[in-house]
């Protein structure tokens, strides 16, 4: 089995009310050295094996861009790692 | 001529709109389940407001992928009148039948309202009730409002007189006051605010009936009526 996690989060272009009203709330908390909040989505997809590692890499772009991040405004990245088969 | 007004778990306005086609356009109106994959014998379609599948992910980003939607570019595509209002104009930028996407509203809050527009674009199949640079007032009610593209798109959108219709002061923080835009082939609108609750007084205005009223005149007048 394989683990992609994948990372969604806003362009930087995007305003981000939600990062923004918890930056605020850090500042009101005396957090004052935070100078950036970025607050996206954050996506687990548990793999079954059967497809090599090129072609788990392609399907899972593949899964980004027509359904996890919408390109107009979010940009993602994610990682594959390969785990223990179930038991 | 006939309507089709699309429900996907989770619209909520879809009542409205079938009451707003039936009793005051005096039409003939059908609810068509997101689950379907015909709209053969249908005029125009209407995609209502609301929170299809929780808003989960994104508004609209997964209605955009029900068993109807395939059918919906279709239709598109043949030229016919679609309308997306609210989560219906959601539905539309996800399924690409739109440019752009619609953000978080800039104050993070949801906004329930009337707002006065302003019609920016008299001549589409849409439109066409409403004088240029008319003001109307509709109910807006959405979190996720803020209409947004890029620069390239922006320019194009201008040049091709695809905005149908700009907010008179900007409630939400949309891109050059978008409140509502066609596609560049002219059958595809979608909009914010909500016509289908502005047909009568007593709702506190009747200035959307011009909405439905134009698609009704445009059909006619092209006399794709099927009986």
């Amino acid at each position: 089995m394989a683990l992609a996690k994948v990372y969604v989060n806003y362009k930087k272009s995007i305003l981000n009310p939600e990062a923004e009203a918890v930056h605020k709330a850090l500042k009101r908390l005396g957090y004052d050295n935070v100078e950036d909040v970025k607050l996206g989505k954050y996506f687990e997809l548990t793999v079954a094996d059967g497809k090599s590692k090129d072609e788990l890499d392609k399907e899972i772009n593949e899964i980004c861009d027509k359904l996890l991040a919408n390109y107009n405004m979010e940009n993602y990245h994610y990682e594959i790692e390969e785990t223990e088969a179930a038991q | 001529m006939k309507f089709a007004v699309l429900a996907f778990p989770g619209s909520n306005c879809e009542m409205d709109l079938y009451n707003a086609i039936k009793d005051i356009i005096k039409e003939d109106v059908e609810l068509v389940s997101y689950k379907k994959n015909t709209l053969e014998g249908f005029d125009a379609v209407l995609i209502p407001g609301g929170f299809s599948y929780g808003d989960y992910l994104r508004s609209g980003a997964i209605a955009r992928f029900s068993p109807i939607i395939p059918d919906l570019q279709e239709f598109a595509k043949s030229g016919k009148p679609v309308l997306g209002i609210c989560n219906g104009f959601q539905i539309l930028t996800e399924a690409g039948l739109l440019p752009g996407s619609l953000q978080k509203n800039v104050s993070a809050k949801f906004i329930c309202k009337t707002e006065p527009l302003v019609v920016n674009n008299n001549h589409s199949m849409f439109s066409s009730e409403y004088q240029e640079g008319q003001m109307i007032n509709l109910p807006i009610a959405h979190g996720d409002g803020n209409y947004y593209c890029d620069q390239d798109t922006l320019r194009e959108l201008i040049a091709n007189d695809q905005i149908v219709f700009k907010y008179d002061s900007n409630p939400n923080g949309s891109i050059d006051n978008i409140a509502g835009i066609i596609n560049k082939q002219g059958n595809v609108l979608g909009m914010m605010p909500h016509p289908e609750r502005a047909v009568e007084a007593v709702l506190g205005s009747d200035d959307g009936k011009g909405v439905f009223q134009s698609i009704v005149n445009h059909i006619k007048s092209r006399g794709v009526i099927y009986e």
